[in-house]
């Protein structure tokens, strides 16, 4: 007998829940992305090439894909902190706090964007602080990493949080009852079954980061080949009726971006591997 | 196995009776769905416009449906649409079906008559190159002018911080960027070199006209606003007087903004009669008083009060035809390794 391709399970419905899956990821995931490399085909790949080693694509990729990276850095240590509070420790006001930290999701991004500008503007609360020591966070690079950080912050502390509240002490205590310093415990036993949790959040963030326009726009400043991220770029080339070149940036953004999701779940099999399954 | 049979069948039962009255239920809405969409398509009009003529076409659509409908029609249902200039000749391009388009330049309107909405002769077709209304490019200062900008040449000065859109995302911008263009080509000063002097003072490029309002008028950044003349009187009577000052320069753009049908998308001959009479009515005196009211620079004053027409000062105004046209001008200065992306990228 032919081993099927899938081994029946004794719950009901395969072919129908993998019928819907495939359908609804086609239309809403599949097909827009076939859509923009159908688009930057019609360049060809000299053409694709052209557009995305222009002086000021690479400039804005660089921009957009270095200031994710710290954002999402930050958020991974803020993120994994902030879970670790969330659900470690009673404190009143709690709950509130668990809440806010769905806010920059529920927020439009647009909104977000006003709110940080209106504050960081040099005119605002945080921003006139910043400029009695001669600083600029608004219309600078900080600005735009504290959008950054913003929309991001939700997707690490989301994902940690359950694996913080299935730890349970007695592992803490065993550890400590063997002799290891609280340090030494935090290192070997707890970092490590947060890991794997921690790097799913943190590509996630980048991911968020990488494409985010609508807050960003509005504490950019824009100045090219300093404050230009690369979503705007595209949104300039739409502005031309450039439509194959807006699809050539998007391309090069989807590779780095796939790249670099690929290597961060390079990076989540070998913590598995080495630490096993937590 | 039979009650497994049965219930089955009890099940089969319900679910046909179910079936019907849902049926039935969405029978009754699709007529009253129907109902409430007939009389409204009858005499429907969508303007898709650029950002700062929200005010403009509040009034213009009230005072056009009170004239309409006086004449013995039908009381007509006009929408307007705004955004940034570009973005709404694409939208329309991509299919958004409106039948009028006002917008910022017309190049944007050249666009959508390339996709075959329109006859490619469009702006023949009404009085003025088809630009019921006119506007120009001004400076708006903080309040007693702290900085002492007089004319464009002053922009350039050590410390001046100016306050423009993006000319690529921003139709307004790209007057802006021809009006310095201009100033310089009549001050004997290299173009090129003046407007590329410029933009280093500029620390801020917003996308559109209102962000850019926004950044100087509520972000307090900047000592000067490149601004439609428009925009300038409206952001000084929203936002107070006393905290902003109106520079006219020796040199400015005449700005056309021009209006067309969108031939692609008329339905039938009622539709084509409203739209007609509709930017007919923005050239009859009624029109052009409120966009006079509205601080343009209209061409029939003789229904305007006084004062509205008086406001505007005399100055040099450039308009496109002597860049060239916009044919030329967009993909030289604006275009993708146009001049102002020299600015930018060139060492």
């Amino acid at each position: 007998m032919m081993r099927p391709v899938v081994n029946k399970s004794p719950m009901p419905g395969f072919g129908l829940g993998m019928g819907i899956t495939l359908t609804l990821l086609s239309l809403v995931v599949l097909l827009p992305i076939a859509a923009l490399l159908v688009k930057g085909a019609g360049l060809g790949l000299a053409g694709l090439w052209a557009v995305a080693s222009g002086e000021r694509v690479v400039a804005s990729l660089a921009l957009s894909f270095r200031l994710s990276l710290i954002a999402a850095l930050f958020n991974l240590v803020f993120g994994v902190l902030l879970a670790w509070v969330l659900s470690r420790y009673r404190f009143p006001g709690r709950r509130l706090l668990d809440a806010a930290v769905d806010l920059p999701f529920a927020l439009p991004t647009a909104v977000a964007g006003i709110a940080l500008t209106a504050l960081y503007a040099p005119n605002g609360v945080f921003g006139s602080l910043a400029k009695t020591f001669g600083a600029r966070i608004a219309y600078t690079e900080w600005g735009i990493l504290i959008a950054l950080i913003f929309v991001g912050l939700p997707f690490v502390t989301r994902t940690v949080q359950p694996v913080v509240e299935e730890i349970e002490r007695e592992v803490e205590e065993a550890s400590a009852t063997l002799g290891a310093s609280r340090l030494y415990t935090l290192r070997r036993v707890i970092m490590p079954m947060l890991a794997p949790a921690a790097l799913t959040g943190f590509a996630l963030a980048l991911a968020r980061s990488v494409g985010e326009y609508g807050s960003v726009i509005f504490i950019a400043g824009n100045i090219p080949m300093k404050t230009e991220i690369a979503p705007l770029l595209i949104v300039i080339r739409l502005e031309e009726f450039d439509y194959n070149g807006a699809a050539a940036i998007g391309i090069a953004m989807l590779t780095i971006s796939f790249t670099l999701l690929l290597a961060i779940n390079a990076v989540q099999v070998w913590t598995r591997r080495r630490i096993g399954y937590v | 196995m039979t009650t497994v049979f049965l219930h089955g069948r009890d099940a089969a039962n319900q679910d046909a009776k179910s079936g019907r009255k849902m049926r039935a239920r969405l029978g009754a809405a699709a007529i009253a769905l129907i109902a409430l969409a007939l009389p409204a398509a009858a005499q429907l009009l969508l303007n898709v416009s650029y950002d700062p003529t929200r005010e403009l076409y509040r009034d213009i659509n009230d005072a056009f449906a009170k004239d309409w409908v006086a004449k013995g029609n039908p009381a007509p249902k006009i929408e307007t649409s705004h955004g940034g200039s570009g973005a709404q000749a694409r939208a329309v391009i991509d299919g958004l079906k409106a039948q009028v388009v006002t917008l910022a330049l017309a190049s944007d309107i050249d666009k959508i008559a390339k996709a075959g909405q329109l006859p490619e002769d469009w702006q023949g077709k009404l009085p003025h190159n088809s630009s019921p209304y006119t506007s120009t490019i001004v400076f708006l200062v903080r309040e007693g002018n702290p900085k002492g900008i007089k004319d464009w040449g002053d922009l350039i000065a050590d410390g001046v911080e100016v306050i423009t859109p993006n000319p690529k995302t921003s139709g307004g911008a790209r007057w802006n960027y021809l009006a310095a263009w201009a100033w310089a080509e009549k001050n004997g000063k290299d173009p090129k070199e003046f407007v590329k002097a410029l933009y280093t003072h500029v620390p801020v490029l917003d996308t559109g006209a209102r962000g850019s309002t926004t950044t100087f008028a509520q972000r307090g950044i900047g000592d000067v606003l490149l601004a439609w003349e428009n925009e300038a009187y409206l952001a000084q009577k929203e936002l107070g007087e006393d905290q902003f000052d109106i520079v006219v320069p020796s040199v400015s753009v005449l700005a056309e903004p021009p209006v067309a049908l969108v031939e692609g998308n008329i339905e039938n001959d009622d539709q084509r009669k409203l739209a007609d009479a509709y930017l007919q009515f923005l050239y009859s005196p009624e029109g052009q008083a409120i966009a006079y009211k509205n601080y343009y620079r209209a061409w029939d004053a003789s229904k305007a009060s006084p004062e509205d027409v008086a406001r505007f000062p005399k100055l040099d105004l450039v308009d496109i035809a002597s860049f060239g046209g916009w044919a030329k001008v967009q993909p030289e200065h604006f275009g993708d390794g146009g001049i102002f992306d020299q600015i930018y990228t060139a060492k």
